[in-house]
């Protein structure tokens, strides 16, 4: 049935506070969720002290200069710290964001942060994203073309180019689909807003000649139509794309085919 | 959610049993009845409204001619139909279970068509007096 309070092992205890970093006179304290699995302890919230005078300004900065400086066992992923490759994504101060592009100076007091929200964890920050790539995979999210391939390209007017823009941003950071509510209580069965998007960016796809089978894919009570236009996604994508708008230009097509 | 029990790959379990294809229509006829219900909810209001403080004589007289009886069906049939597709998206929100989901479907099918069809005949009672 409805699963309204935590299983008992994934209550969120107190965790350690770590030393102040000495002689630092601009401190901020980060609250970071902490979880391993390997041991049999329940979550815990670690208390730490940045020295911003030591360190850049993004959330991501101080969770590097915190594994660097402090605490070598925090776990979380990164790589191309501009707000490109959508690795550094988990819940900042209440909000699904991008580590590296968050400023430490937009957030007032004690920085929080969790992993992505009703994801299993792997460890810490890092959530298992299996099911969320397995989705993005189920849209088949390539150019399906039965002519016969062109001696050159295929070739698209500056119009329908035009389509795929607030498309081709994503970068598939998992933001938007982990703060959907409907997300989170059917993630097994609804493809969430990151895939949606995805599947209107080849539906937009003037080249494309599997529209038809690709609506075909989605005309399914869960699949599409558990989005509720809750608005959660388009609030928290990173890169300031809208999927709730992609979503309903699919439902538009569907409609549209029908009457 | 519970899904990680089985060993099935990613992309199997995601792709389950396939598309239903359908749900257009279910999403359809949501939004359809939810613009036929602002006007036929304020023709009710008005109605209801009309009705107060008149003998039982007066109301069973207004409410049985035939264009408020017209206008209150239409507000019953539609408000009714909106209603079970509204719940029917609620319990396949939350209730994930095969047992329950089946039983509160059901019980939600029965419970429309029984207050739909009371309503009704009510009102058809009222304008053919029988």
């Amino acid at each position: 049935m409805v699963e309204l309070t935590l299983p008992q092992n994934s209550k969120i205890t107190e965790g350690k506070t770590w030393q102040r970093p000495v002689g630092a006179r601009n401190v901020t304290a980060f609250r970071v969720y902490r979880w391993s699995p390997d041991d049999d302890a329940n979550p815990r919230m670690d208390t730490y002290f940045v020295d911003r005078d030591d360190c850049a300004p993004m959330v991501l900065d101080a969770l590097i200069w915190i594994k660097n400086k402090i605490d070598p066992t925090l776990t979380f992923r990164r790589s191309c710290r501009e707000g490109v490759c959508g690795s550094c994504s988990m819940n900042i101060d209440g909000v699904n964001t991008l580590a590296c592009t968050k400023g430490m100076d937009e957030i007032k007091g004690t920085v929080r942060i969790y992993p992505l929200p009703h994801m299993s964890v792997v460890k810490d920050l890092v959530p298992d994203m299996t099911t969320f790539y397995a989705q993005y995979a189920s849209i088949k999210p390539w150019l399906q073309t039965t002519t016969p391939t062109p001696e050159k390209e295929w070739k698209q007017s500056h119009e329908d180019r035009k389509k795929l823009d607030d498309h081709y941003e994503c970068i598939l950071c998992a933001c938007c689909t982990t703060s959907c509510p409907s997300y989170w209580w059917n993630s097994d069965r609804y493809l969430g807003p990151a895939a949606l998007l995805q599947a209107n960016r080849w539906i937009n796809d003037s080249r494309d000649e599997a529209t038809g089978e690709r609506l075909d894919d989605l005309e399914d009570p869960f699949r599409l139509y558990r989005c509720h236009t809750i608005m959660n996604c388009s609030k928290a994508c990173p890169k300031g794309l809208n999927p709730a708008k992609s979503i309903a230009e699919i439902k538009k097509k569907m409609v549209e085919r029908q009457v | 959610m519970t899904e990680r029990k089985s060993i099935r790959t990613p992309l199997a379990r995601v792709r389950h049993l396939g598309a239903a294809h359908n749900g257009t229509g279910h999403f359809w006829h949501q939004r359809l009845t939810s613009v036929a219900l602002v006007p036929l909810t304020i023709a009710v209001i008005i109605i209801v409204v009309g009705l107060l403080g008149r003998n039982h004589a007066a109301v069973v007289q207004i409410l049985g001619s035939s264009p408020v009886a017209i206008v209150m069906l239409l507000f019953i049939l539609t408000s009714v139909y909106h209603m079970w597709l509204g719940m029917q998206v609620i319990i396949e929100d939350y209730v994930h279970d095969e047992l329950p989901k089946f039983a509160t479907l059901l019980a939600n099918t029965f419970f429309c068509c029984a207050v739909g069809l009371a309503a009704v005949f009510a009102i058809l009672k009222l304008s053919f007096g029988v």
